[in-house]
C-alpha cells in the first residue's frame, strides 16, 4: 500500500514538474501563448483544463481497456480518443450552461478552446502507451493539469509585467513570449533528476 | 480564363508559404515546431507527414462538402482528420521505425492541429477539389519549410551536424538541442521574419498576432454554439 502511494505521488510530481507538458514536452503551446496574457483568464483556463483532463483520462481508460482491447481495435485509438474528448467538452458545455450559468459565463469560452488542445489528447494516448492502471491514469491526468496550470500562471504573471517593458520592435508579441518561455524551460530543466522513474 | 486560373493557383500556394505561414505568421500548431526539430531528419519527416495529412484532408472535405450538414460539420472534420492521421501514423511506424520511436506521439497529435482544422473549415468546405488541393499543398509546404529552417539551425548549432553528418568541427552549443533552445530558436526566427517583413516587404508589425486572434475566433464560433 505504501509503495503504491509513493508511486502515485511520484507520478504526479513527474507529470507536473519534471516532464512538464509545456516546458519539456512542448504540448498545448497554442493555448499556452493564447491565454497567458492575463492572470484572470489563465486561472480560469487552468481550473477548467484540469477538470476536463481528469475526466477524459478516466473515461478513455475505461473505453480503452473494456471496449477497445476486447474488440482488438487498439489501432483506432486516435479516432476514439478525439471523439471522447470532443464529446466530454460538448457535454460539459451543455451541462454547465444548464446547471451553473454563472460559472459557464466565466469559464465557457475556455471549454471551446480546450477541444483544440493537444495536451488533452496526449494524456489518454500516453496513458495507453505506458499501460498505466486506472488510478495511475488519474494521477497522470491530475499531474499534467497542475503542471499546465503552473506554466500558465508563471507565464501570465511575467507577461503582465512585460506590457510595461521596452521590447525591440521585431521581438514584440509572440517572439518575446517564446524567448521568455525558453528561459522558464531552462529553469525547469533543473527539476530533471529529481525523481528517477 | 485558363490564365486567370493559373495565377490563382500560384497565389493559393504562395499564400500558405509566405503570407499565412502557419508557424511564423499565424503562430499555430507550435507544439511539433519545437518538439521534433532538434535534428533535421525529424523536422523534415514531420513536415512531410503534415503536408500529406493537410492535402488529403482538404481533398476529402472538398469532395464531401455538399453532403455534410453544416450543424455536424466539426465532428465530421475531426473524424476525417483523425482517419488520415491514423493512416500516416501506421505507415510511418512501418516505414521509418527508428524515427517513429522518437516522435510517434507528435505524429498522433497532428489530429489536434488547429491549422488543419482551420483550413478544412475556412477553405476546403467552400471550394472545389483542385483549389482545395492547391491550398493544402501551400499550407503544407509552408509548414515543411518552417520546420526545415528551425531544425536546420538547431541541428547545425546544437550538434554541429546536418542530417546526422558532421559539418562543423567545433564544440557545439548544446543548449540549442535542449528544450529551452527550441523556444529560443523559434522566438529568434520569428523576430527575424518580422524584421524582414518590416524592412523589406513594408507590412505592418505584429501582423501575426492579429491573425492568430482571427484564426482562433473563427475556430471558436462554430464550436461554441
Amino acid at each position: 500500500m505504501h509503495s503504491e502511494f509513493t508511486k502515485i505521488f511520484e507520478l504526479i510530481i513527474a507529470a507536473s514538474l519534471i516532464n512538464n507538458f509545456v516546458f519539456t514536452r512542448f504540448l498545448g503551446l497554442c493555448i499556452f501563448f493564447g491565454v497567458s496574457k492575463k492572470m484572470e483568464t489563465s486561472i480560469g483556463m487552468s481550473i477548467t483544463f484540469t477538470a476536463v483532463m481528469m475526466i477524459s483520462a478516466a473515461l478513455s481508460w475505461v473505453v480503452f481497456h473494456y471496449i477497445m482491447f476486447p474488440l482488438d481495435i487498439v489501432f483506432l485509438k486516435i479516432i476514439v480518443f478525439i471523439g471522447i474528448v470532443a464529446g466530454i467538452v460538448q457535454a460539459s458545455d451543455t451541462i454547465m450552461r444548464k446547471v451553473a450559468p454563472g460559472l459557464y459565463y466565466k469559464l465557457g469560452i475556455y471549454l471551446a478552446l480546450i477541444s483544440t488542445n493537444c495536451i488533452i489528447l496526449a494524456v489518454p494516448l500516453i496513458n495507453a502507451g505506458e499501460h498505466y492502471n486506472f488510478i495511475e491514469s488519474l494521477a497522470f491526468g491530475l499531474g499534467s493539469g497542475i503542471g499546465f496550470a503552473l506554466a500558465l500562471i508563471i507565464m501570465a504573471s511575467i507577461r503582465e509585467k512585460l506590457e510595461l517593458a521596452d521590447v525591440p520592435a521585431p521581438f514584440r508579441g509572440m517572439p518575446m513570449a517564446f524567448v521568455i518561455t525558453g528561459l522558464i524551460a531552462l529553469a525547469f530543466t533543473g527539476f530533471s533528476g529529481l525523481i528517477t522513474l | 480564363m485558363a490564365q486567370a486560373n493559373k495565377v490563382n493557383y500560384r497565389e493559393l500556394i504562395t499564400n500558405g508559404i509566405v503570407k499565412e505561414n502557419t508557424i511564423f505568421k499565424l503562430a499555430l500548431s507550435l507544439c511539433p515546431s519545437i518538439a521534433v526539430t532538434n535534428n533535421l531528419k525529424n523536422g523534415v519527416l514531420m513536415g512531410v507527414a503534415v503536408l500529406f495529412v493537410q492535402v488529403m484532408v482538404n481533398i476529402t472535405i472538398s469532395l464531401m462538402r455538399t453532403v455534410i450538414h453544416p450543424k455536424v460539420r466539426l465532428p465530421i472534420f475531426m473524424l476525417v482528420i483523425s482517419g488520415w492521421v491514423t493512416v500516416t501514423d501506421l505507415s510511418m511506424a512501418a516505414a521509418v521505425p527508428d524515427v517513429y520511436k522518437q516522435m510517434g506521439l507528435y505524429i498522433q497529435l497532428i489530429v489536434a492541429f488547429a491549422s488543419i482544422l482551420a483550413r478544412a473549415e475556412m477553405f476546403a468546405s467552400k471550394n472545389k477539389i483542385a483549389p482545395s488541393m492547391a491550398d493544402g499543398i501551400g499550407m503544407g509546404i509552408g509548414f515543411l519549410f518552417a520546420l526545415t529552417v528551425i531544425s536546420f539551425f538547431r541541428e547545425l548549432i546544437g550538434r554541429g551536424s546536418l542530417w546526422g553528418m558532421p559539418i562543423i568541427n567545433a564544440k557545439p552549443l548544446l543548449i540549442m538541442i535542449l528544450p529551452a533552445g527550441g523556444f529560443f530558436a523559434v522566438g529568434i526566427l520569428m523576430a527575424l521574419f518580422n524584421w524582414i517583413d518590416v524592412k523589406y516587404l513594408k507590412t505592418k508589425t505584429g501582423g501575426h498576432e492579429e491573425s492568430t486572434h482571427e484564426c482562433k475566433t473563427t475556430l471558436l464560433t462554430p464550436a461554441g454554439d
